[in-house]
């Protein structure tokens, strides 16, 4: 990948006092992400890619290492600055959608540009409304999550997540809900955003088969990468979604 | 953020819960229509219950003559003689918180209409003396002061004197009758007026100006007592002290000399008004006082449920960059708009509630601006101080764990 480079991870350790042990979840990671790239991040549970993922998005600070996003450096920010990075530059997405109940999806996109001051309320319902055309859910603006699928209601997160401009869109799990039909369209939608628009995606998974859609993957076991490999042939998902079998029409 | 921005997260998040924002506002509605209404009936009762009291005169001064010791005999104070014209004028004149002063010249006497006749009190007294005793002409004229300035033989009868002399109801305006052996004609008629606190039938009365009792029947100089009225209850202390001033200086009295008069008020009916007054207050000050507390109580409640149910959605808000801050006014501004507008409906159902009673109970009722401006603030702070504790709560959780809560 020929971008710049984005994140900057230098011996990241994060240790937890529990009790009387402390518990090292992370013992020194480092990688870099460039721009355009499109991540995974593997593990199996208790390998500390939870507490990396929480560390990248700017939610928790690392015990040890240097932490820099888009250059600037995390570990130095107050919980407030912190905040206001999350808000501009980090655009996340949930496994469990964490979508406001009872609110329509373009209210749900909005709701990030509430905590942006800058924005007229006009422009934050072109953005929003922006955000929902590039996911194809510009129909559904009014639609409460209640009334939307599993893949519909992902989908207007990943709308949700964009609608700040973000430098990159960290998921977590975001397929961990869905079938594997469904799952496919996400990661679809997820390699059209990377490709098409070159954002550049971080996406935590334990699933091998969603790490074959991206460009690149690292592994981690004990709180160390263990693996950080270039993914050659990556497997395109609009393809892997029309070589599976029909949906059953009962 | 800015304010706009919170205003319309909280109002969409109480959107999301219209019901549960609602039946949160009726504790605070119920609560300040309440007070609203209950002070109304309270300032009502105490309107009437002040008028009522004035009506008796609870702002009248009596003047009275003292007992004095004349060569070591004490002499009672009706029977002696030092109140005259001159301190009327200036009690008059001289008086800041009188407003109206009438001097009494009373004697007894036959009177004679017809073949009827009927014992009564012949009093003679200045127009004034009709405010200051809250007289009312039922029929006919009071007399004037051009009647005291001619000593004019004309009268007022009082409901019981008409009774008697003039018992097949025909009126007696324009009659004359007999006092002894003064011809007085009737000009008007007193509405009756019933009992005195003591007593005494305060309709057993016929009023003449005092120019006819001391010229025409008495023949002196001297009052048998001055009546005046303080401007209002509250400043009849400063009246009855300006009259001691002026009486001392028209009497020329030496500052080593007692009063050879003494001066009157009705203290212990102005006791009994302000103390009814000050329980009926203090009684809807603690009535406000619960019924808010239980309306704030019930906010704190609901915020407390709603940030533990809402969790995730506080977890969510701070990972896509709401500050602490942020969250405490989110749910702060939410309380406040919870508390503010069930304060706005319950002052107006409190003052439509106090219209009705007034309507259809028939008590009367006065909506005082203090109370609704009160028990507004009242809640706006209930609101406040009530939603901080859980706002609070909202802003101090952890966003990892809280996007986990389950």
């Amino acid at each position: 990948m020929s971008g710049s480079k984005i994140l900057e991870l230098q011996q990241i350790r994060r240790e937890f006092v529990m009790g009387t042990e402390i518990v090292r979840a992370l013992k020194g990671v480092s990688f870099d992400v460039f721009s355009g790239e499109f991540v995974t991040i593997m593990g199996s549970s208790g390998s500390g890619k939870t507490t990396l993922l929480n560390i990248l998005g700017c939610l928790d600070k690392p015990t040890g290492g240097d932490y820099l996003l888009d250059g600037v450096n995390v570990s130095q920010l107050s919980r407030n600055e912190l905040a206001r990075l999350r808000n501009h530059k980090i655009g996340f997405v949930f496994q469990a959608y964490n979508l406001l109940p009872r609110t329509s999806a373009l209210e749900n996109v909005e709701l990030p540009l509430f905590y942006n001051p800058e924005l007229t309320t006009r422009e934050r319902r072109e953005r929003a409304m922006g955000a929902l055309a590039s996911v194809k859910l510009v129909d559904r603006e009014d639609h409460t999550p209640s009334q939307l699928s599993g893949g519909q209601q992902q989908r207007v997160a990943i709308a949700r997540a964009l609608v700040n401009q973000p430098v990159m869109i960290l998921a977590d799990e975001a397929t961990g809900n869905l079938d594997t039909r469904t799952s496919y369209e996400i990661m679809a939608l997820m390699q059209e955003l990377n490709q098409q628009e070159g954002k550049t995606i971080i996406f935590v998974t334990h699933e091998p088969d969603i790490a074959a859609f991206s460009s690149r993957t690292v592994t981690l076991r004990d709180g160390k990468v263990v693996k950080d490999s270039k993914n050659e042939n990556v497997r395109s998902a609009k393809e892997a979604l029309a070589a599976l079998p029909p949906a059953d029409d009962y | 953020m800015s304010t706009i921005n919170l205003i319309l997260i909280a109002l969409r998040a109480l959107q999301r819960n219209k019901l549960r924002a609602f039946l949160t506002m009726l504790g605070i509605i119920i609560g300040v229509a309440a007070v609203i209404a209950m002070v109304a009936i309270g300032e009502g009762s105490k309107e009437s219950i002040q008028s009522q009291l004035s009506s008796m005169g609870s702002n009248m001064i009596t003047v009275l003559p003292a007992s004095n010791v004349a060569g070591g005999v004490r002499i009672g104070g009706s029977s002696y003689q030092s109140l005259t014209l001159p301190d009327v004028l200036a009690i008059q004149r001289g008086a800041e918180h009188v407003s109206a002063v009438s001097p009494v010249s009373s004697t007894k006497g036959q009177a004679i209409f017809g073949a009827l006749n009927w014992p009564t009190t012949l009093q003679g007294v200045a127009p004034s003396y009709f405010d200051i005793r809250k007289l009312t002409i039922n029929d006919g004229i009071a007399f004037s002061d051009a009647d005291v300035a001619t000593a004019a033989k004309v009268c007022v009868l009082g409901q019981t004197v008409i009774s008697n002399l003039f018992p097949s109801g025909e009126s007696p305006v324009g009659k004359v009758i007999r006092l002894n052996s003064i011809p007085l004609q009737v000009i008007g008629t007193l509405a009756p007026k019933g009992q005195s606190s003591f007593g005494q039938d305060q309709d057993d009365i016929i009023l003449t100006p005092y120019t006819t009792v001391q010229k025409r029947i008495l023949a002196t100089i001297y009052f048998q007592s001055i009546y005046a009225s303080a401007v209002s209850e509250t400043t009849s202390a400063q009246a009855t002290d300006e009259i001691i001033d002026i009486l001392r200086g028209t009497h020329r009295l030496r500052p080593a000399d007692e009063n050879d008069f003494q001066v009157r008020t009705m203290e212990e009916l102005i006791k009994t008004l302000s103390s009814t007054s000050s329980l009926l207050t203090i009684l809807l000050t603690a009535i406000a006082g619960i019924s808010l507390v239980i309306g704030g109580i019930g906010i704190m409640n609901i915020m407390y449920v709603s940030v533990t149910e809402r969790t995730r959605e506080i977890g969510l808000r701070m990972s896509i960059g709401a500050r602490e801050l942020d969250i405490l006014l989110q749910f702060l501004v939410e309380a406040i708009i919870i508390s503010v507008t069930g304060g706005l409906i319950g002052v107006v159902l409190g003052i439509t509630s106090a219209k009705v009673i007034s309507l259809t109970l028939g008590w009367p009722t006065v909506v005082s601006q203090s109370s609704i401006v009160l028990s507004f603030i009242v809640c706006a702070f209930t609101g406040v101080f009530f939603g901080y504790y859980p706002a609070q709560a909202a802003s101090r959780l952890d966003p990892i764990e809280a996007l986990r809560y389950e």
